[in-house]
């Protein structure tokens, strides 16, 4: 493990006000307008902004790894991609740097929800919180990948609108917004495949809901071998100017 | 072990038979070169000769239809694993939220056995600005900085695609005086360049492409003289184009019309011989060929057989 790359991987992560603030705000202060304004309502007995928060947390975490995209759009544009292939880095240790980076913004992401979370009197127990984020981490597996393989096949141009649309679609069917579908019946069986699914599943054990069941493992565990080896394929291929 | 005989033995960079093409157009249609190791050559041509493409091949960012590619007797790959090659490319900038020092740390720290920081700054002269941000360079202060990349593996071969392209006359000055100082220091150094003056001036051998082929390679004076040609051009009716072929300094003449048009190796001998032998000649201009009149000398027309 190069700890010196990773360092400075990081390091711009955090330096890029721009990206930080737009992948780290937008969860917030939509947190913020819909918790915020219904502080005391309730939810099948649970408070509205534990909910909130609980989907928050995943549509947030969800953003800051695809988000990932962008900045690796950027890179190439420049013309690093090529840069980095007259180097001995191999691409699994080329990916690892660029998954820790997302890592790193899905956690501040969700330590910036708590803090939230705790001004408007969200009440948590340690063991949700620990379910939550091992679950979590799991799930957000497919949506590195993601962001890698989008990163790497689209312009800085053309990946907004990549990232905007195309993202919130499959947030949208997958639940992330509120419950899609009811509980049979085609939407609910076409939400249910989406990994965004089950990361809002992952999110909402934070408020007692139960974890995964067999199918999430399994719809998470595809989605994360496709889109890896998309990724990497979209990586290799990856040396022309572009 | 091994590898150190490899790299003192083996040519620096072996082309055999290259060829590429993109769609319908050959982009390389057969190149062959050998650069020994401490040779600093120029790849000289106009834009679409082929440079970039033959230069990615030999980086290992590109690979031939056919032929073979060789540096240090490794494959491209081989010899990036072990930091043997460092390149500039000729499209590209820096990444974002570094600073200069910074940057190099990260790109060093890839390398089994980088170059000291501090050695490659000084030689590439950006002591000033290497605590600065990347995006915060000038053009050149950016391409003295991807020299510095280029350098941090500590590479035996250093290729240059390009690398004055959008620099100001200053700033090519201090990035080649840079370059000098590198190739001085024994590394094999191979150019890119669509500018005679920098071949014939910063290199020891030019090799000269055009239209994917290499259609001249010889020592930097040598190609100077067959590229460097001035034309003289007269209205002198009356007079044979062959019979002006024997004026002093003259290489070949063609008719245009009234006109003879005069491609001379010493156009003020030339001169001077032909108002002698011709005083009736009228409206003469001199001009210095192009590079792309030389090539369509050496590569185009008819010409092209009596001048090579």
């Amino acid at each position: 493990m190069n700890f010196t790359y990773l360092r400075y991987e990081l390091l711009r992560t955090i330096r890029n006000r721009r990206f930080f603030v737009f992948s780290l705000g937008f969860p917030l202060v939509f947190f913020y307008l819909i918790a915020g304004a219904n502080k005391n309502a309730q939810l099948g007995g649970i408070p509205f902004a534990t909910y909130y928060l609980a989907g928050m947390a995943s549509f947030g975490t969800m953003m800051a790894m695809v988000s990932n995209g962008g900045r690796i759009a950027g890179e190439r544009s420049v013309g690093w991609n090529r840069q980095l292939r007259l180097t001995p880095m191999s691409p699994r240790a080329y990916f690892r740097a660029k998954v820790a980076s997302s890592y790193m913004m899905a956690l501040i992401t969700l330590v910036l929800l708590f803090v939230a979370g705790a001004t408007l009197g969200v009440h948590l127990t340690a063991p949700h919180i620990l379910e939550m984020l091992g679950l979590v981490i799991v799930g957000l597996i497919p949506f590195a990948a993601l962001g890698i393989f989008i990163g790497h096949k689209f312009t800085p141009d053309s990946i907004g609108p990549v990232l905007g649309g195309g993202v919130s679609i499959l947030a949208f069917i997958g639940g992330a917004w509120g419950p899609v579908g009811g509980t049979h019946g085609f939407m609910h069986n076409l939400s249910q495949v989406t990994p965004t699914y089950w990361l809002v599943q992952a999110g909402h054990t934070l408020v007692g809901e139960q974890a995964w069941s067999g199918t999430g493992w399994v719809v998470i565990a595809v989605w994360s071998i496709v889109l890896t080896a998309l990724a990497a394929r979209a990586y290799r291929n990856d040396t022309k100017r572009v | 072990m091994t590898t150190m005989n490899t790299l003192t033995t083996a040519a620096g960079i072996r082309l055999t038979g290259l060829t590429k093409t993109f769609g319908a157009v050959r982009a390389i249609d057969g190149v062959d070169l050998v650069v020994a190791p401490g040779e600093t050559v120029a790849l000289l041509g106009p834009n679409g000769a082929g440079k970039s493409t033959t230069i990615d091949m030999m980086l290992g960012l590109n690979t031939p239809d056919s032929g073979d590619v060789r540096v240090f007797g490794m494959s491209p790959s081989d010899a990036v694993k072990i930091g043997a090659i460092g390149a500039m490319l000729q499209t590209g900038q820096l990444i974002r939220d570094l600073k200069v020092r910074e940057l190099l740390e990260m790109m060093g720290s890839l390398y089994p056995n980088p170059a000291s920081i501090d050695g490659v700054i000084e030689i590439t002269g950006i002591e000033g600005i290497a605590g600065r941000m990347t995006n915060k360079l000038s053009g050149g202060e950016t391409q003295r900085v991807r020299a510095a990349i280029a350098l941090i593996s500590n590479p035996d071969l250093l290729v240059l695609d390009e690398p004055t392209v959008a620099m100001d006359v200053e700033g090519r000055h201090v990035f080649w005086n840079s370059i000098r100082n590198i190739a001085a220091s024994g590394k094999t150094v191979l150019f890119a360049t669509h500018y005679l003056e920098e071949a014939d001036t910063y290199a020891d051998r030019i090799v000269l492409m055009a239209r994917g082929r290499i259609v001249a390679d010889g020592p930097a004076t040598e190609i100077k003289a067959t590229v460097g040609l001035r034309t003289i051009r007269a209205t002198l009716p009356g007079v044979d184009a062959v019979a002006l072929n024997s004026i002093a300094g003259v290489k070949v003449s063609e008719r245009r019309g009234d006109s003879v048009v005069l491609h001379c190796l010493d156009s003020d001998l030339a001169i001077r011989a032909l108002l002698a032998a011709y005083p009736a000649a009228s409206d003469i201009e001199i001009a210095g060929a192009g590079l792309e009149q030389a090539f369509l000398l050496l590569t185009g027309d008819q010409n092209a057989e009596e001048l090579s």
